[in-house]
């Protein structure tokens, strides 16, 4: 009977040690909104932060640290600045490995859900949206918080990750078209209300006519690169959505080696072979091309406007380069006029897991701080964005400096507040795309299947069914599409299990054959005795 | 008893196996293929990436061009030349591939490699004056005519330039001779580059230590933009330091490599105080 027992707490011991090295490989525990604020104790916490390489943008992010920490002076906040979302991206996911990664960080939904396939990594905020005294417009919160009712709903959506919030938006913008009026109307051509693919290939490839020194005639220069694209991941995702077409779906499905793409690609070719079209990777920023009278369509984000014209504000290339002429902003090119389809983009805020909740807590503070008036004016003012809350949006500061357009070239810039405009007056025909462990490596992919067919067409190669087909298979094997099983749901075939797994299992099962045969034969002794 | 022992042994087997698989578990999330620079309006460095790794071993080696002969190809077409590494700026590994951004000269002119296939084993046996042979397309970014999409081979000799001091073309159009060459520029003096300072992080002054450096000088009449560009030289390096320490009248010498964007933009490897 003793040995029963004993083995009985045995097998309890086992299973306890077993269940709690599951729950150690864990890592952090997961948060739970405190009770109270400890105020008694002092916080340093750390924000990494992305600016669009704008010294306004930075002078913001550290007036708003000062502001904050002199309503919370035991919490220290330290601002590390960036000025690419990889290289956050690429911190992050260093410093996951090291359990140091920053309290609050300006990410995009797409990184987030990379970062979620760690346990307990990124803080839910639902619980933090929701709490009385320190959520989203809390009572016991010590500045104007915003409540959840004046997020713009479309906006704190994004941040929806497998039915969880784990983003606060920021900012927010989209793609305009920056267009060259004057080119388009020397070539003849009246600029529509709503921009279409066609009308930009066609004026695109009117003006590559030229003279016999080899200058084009629209612009007596010898350059000429009539549409850009900055980010042509957006364009093959755009152009695909505006189709009604397939990129991927919620269960992390790719779907975007489809003959939609294929077609989408064969017309891009056309006008990459004539040159017609070309990309920022390719030959460089739409707008130094842009403002040098250089190009006609320039796409790129809103939040880059202050780069885009004549009269911009910041300028890539020498003044005596510069020529002049009038800017019209307008949203991205169309497949269809009566439903336009824009790209939802910008910096949102995440909120890292620490084994302290308080520390997590005082993080949360802070992040919910930068969604605050003063901070979120302030910051859309520097660039083509929007505030996030409806509540900013309406504000009288706000609505005094978008009446004031084009008072300057500068704080005022038209340009700026025109493409800011474009985005209010189209949130509603925004989107984004299913965000899940691999959309950052789909997204990436949708923009080398361009990038490699304009190169490709550029070099004179064949471009033909063949070469899709070979470009498909490439695009699909270097980002590991083909790896791809189903996203977050794990209905699909996983393929075989490797080898050391296929030992380790063996192992167990043996180990437990062993048991079963001995505790037979012990039965089997004491029945005898 | 000795039963007893016998399954505390199984029993501690169980438990270690037990230990190991919950372990296994405990894991930071996987890289993915690639990073995502979904909206960055400035100051980015392109990334061109072939989509298809480049031929390991072309069937027919191609001629080997000389510095003229490749100013004289067109854009976009293939090119073949044997070079010496002059520095390397950086190598990262790009969708499960490493690809290194290299200043390259030979006796006749200079090259620069732009993101060339290159495995990290590779990269570390490059060092200055390696000579490499060198196939990829020619190509021009922001007025920099660079080598992209490229492989190289390690091969034997070496050769490691002395920097041509273009003092006398300092600010003129003349400096597109000798994009991407080892030069000098003696006697500039450092500017104020706003607020009194020698230098900004970045070039509006919106970064911080570690980012790039910019800073002006002038001769004559003439002021030009210099950097310090991190990925070649970090923060720890002299250089990096020594600009960090200049002051507005201070009289200096530089060398560097004559890079283009939107115009000459010294990568400046070494700067001297007079």
């Amino acid at each position: 009977m003793k040995k029963k027992i004993c083995l009985l707490t045995a097998l309890i011991l086992i299973l306890s040690f077993a269940l709690s090295g599951c729950h150690g490989s864990k890592g952090i525990p997961e948060f739970a909104v405190p009770d109270e604020f400890d105020e008694s104790r002092d916080y340093e916490i750390t924000f990494w932060a992305k600016n669009d390489t704008n010294k306004t943008q930075t002078d913001i992010y550290e007036k708003s640290i000062r502001d904050f920490e002199s309503l919370y002076p035991n919490i220290h906040v330290n601002l590390r600045l960036y000025t690419k979302y990889g290289d956050i991206y690429n911190d992050v996911i260093t410093n996951i490995a090291t359990n140091t990664t920053p309290n609050v960080c300006i990410s995009y939904p797409d990184h987030i859900a990379t970062y979620l396939s760690g346990s307990n990594i990124v803080v839910p905020l639902d619980s933090l949206f929701e709490d009385e005294n320190y959520g989203l417009g809390g009572e016991k919160l010590r500045f104007e918080g915003v409540t959840k009712d004046e997020i713009v709903p479309k906006f704190l959506n994004e941040g929806i990750i497998k039915e969880k919030s784990y983003a606060l938006p920021f900012m927010r913008s989209t793609e305009a078209c920056y267009v060259n009026k004057d080119m388009v109307e020397k070539l003849g051509y009246t600029l529509p209300d709503v921009l279409t693919w066609d009308f930009i290939w066609e004026v695109s490839e009117a003006a590559m006519a030229t003279d016999s020194d080899g200058n084009f005639l629209v612009n007596g220069q010898n350059v000429l690169i009539p549409f850009i694209y900055k980010s042509t991941d957006n364009m093959m995702i755009q152009m695909l959505k505006q189709k009604n077409a397939g990129y991927s779906n919620e269960n992390g499905d790719i779907l975007i080696f489809n003959d939609t793409t294929r077609e989408l690609l064969f017309e891009i070719a056309k006008h990459g072979e004539s040159r017609a079209f070309s990309t920022f990777k390719i030959s460089s920023y739409p707008g130094n091309f842009f403002n040098a009278g250089q190009c006609i369509f320039a796409v790129d984000s809103t939040a880059g406007a202050t780069w885009m014209g004549t009269h911009a504000p910041l300028i890539d290339i020498s003044s005596d380069k510069l020529v002049d002429f009038e800017t019209v902003v307008m949203p991205l090119p169309q497949f269809d006029t009566e439903n336009p389809q824009m790209i939802s983009q910008g910096p949102s805020i995440c909120i890292f897991n620490k084994d302290d909740s308080q520390e997590v807590l005082a993080s949360w503070l802070f992040a919910q701080y930068l969604l605050t008036n003063e901070v979120q004016t302030a910051y859309a003012e520097t660039e083509g964005y929007i505030p996030v809350t409806s509540k900013a949006q309406n504000s009288e500061e706000y609505q005094d400096y978008m009446s004031r357009i084009g008072e300057d070239n500068n704080e005022h810039y038209d340009v700026k507040i025109k493409a800011s405009q474009l985005l209010l007056d189209n949130i509603d025909n925004t989107f984004v795309t299913p965000v899940f462990n691999g959309s950052a490596s789909l997204r990436d992919a949708a923009g080398q299947l361009i990038e490699n067919t304009v190169k490709s067409e550029r070099r004179k190669e064949l471009v033909d069914d063949e070469y899709m087909d070979n470009l498909f298979k490439d695009v699909k094997s270097l980002y590991r599409l083909d790896q791809n099983t189903g996203g977050e749901n794990g209905k699909k075939d996983l393929g075989p299990l490797p080898d050391a797994a296929v030992v380790l299992l063996g192992t167990l099962a043996f180990t437990w054959v062993l048991i079963a045969i001995y505790f037979v034969l012990q039965l089997r002794k004491d029945k005898k005795r | 008893m000795k039963n007893l022992k016998k399954l505390a042994m199984i029993l501690m087997s169980m438990l270690l196996v037990f230990a190991l698989i919950g372990c296994g578990e405990d894991k930071a999330p996987e890289q993915p293929a690639e990073e995502t620079p979904a909206e960055a309006p400035v100051e980015e460095t392109p990334a061109e990436e072939p989509a298809e790794a480049p031929a390991e071993e072309p069937a027919e080696a191609p001629a080997v061009m000389s510095y003229e002969e490749f100013v004289a190809a067109d854009l976009d077409t293939e090119v073949t030349v044997e070079t010496y590494v002059q520095a390397k700026q950086s190598w990262w590994e790009k969708d499960g591939k490493g690809v290194a951004t290299i200043y390259t000269q030979s006796e006749d002119g200079a090259y620069f490699l732009y993101n060339a296939a290159c495995s990290q084993e590779d990269f570390d046996k490059l060092e200055v004056g390696t000579k490499i042979r060198v196939n990829g397309y020619k190509a021009e970014w922001s007025g920099e005519v660079e080598i992209i999409d490229a492989t190289i081979e390690i091969i034997d000799g070496s050769y490691v330039a002395e920097p041509v001091d273009l003092t006398e073309s300092f600010g003129s159009e003349d400096l597109l001779k000798f994009q991407n060459q080892f030069v000098s520029f003696k006697g500039l003096t450092v500017a104020d580059k706003g607020e009194g300072a020698a230098f900004v992080y970045n070039y509006d002054g919106s970064g911080t230590d570690g980012d790039d450096l910019y800073f002006d000088v002038t001769l004559g009449d003439k002021t030009v933009t210099f950097v310090v560009e991190s990925y070649l030289c970090d923060k720890d390096s002299d250089v990096y330091n020594a600009v960090k320490n200049l002051k507005v009248g201070d009289t200096i010498d530089v060398e560097g490599f004559m890079y283009w964007y939107e115009g000459p933009q010294l990568h400046t490897t070494s700067v001297t105080v007079k």
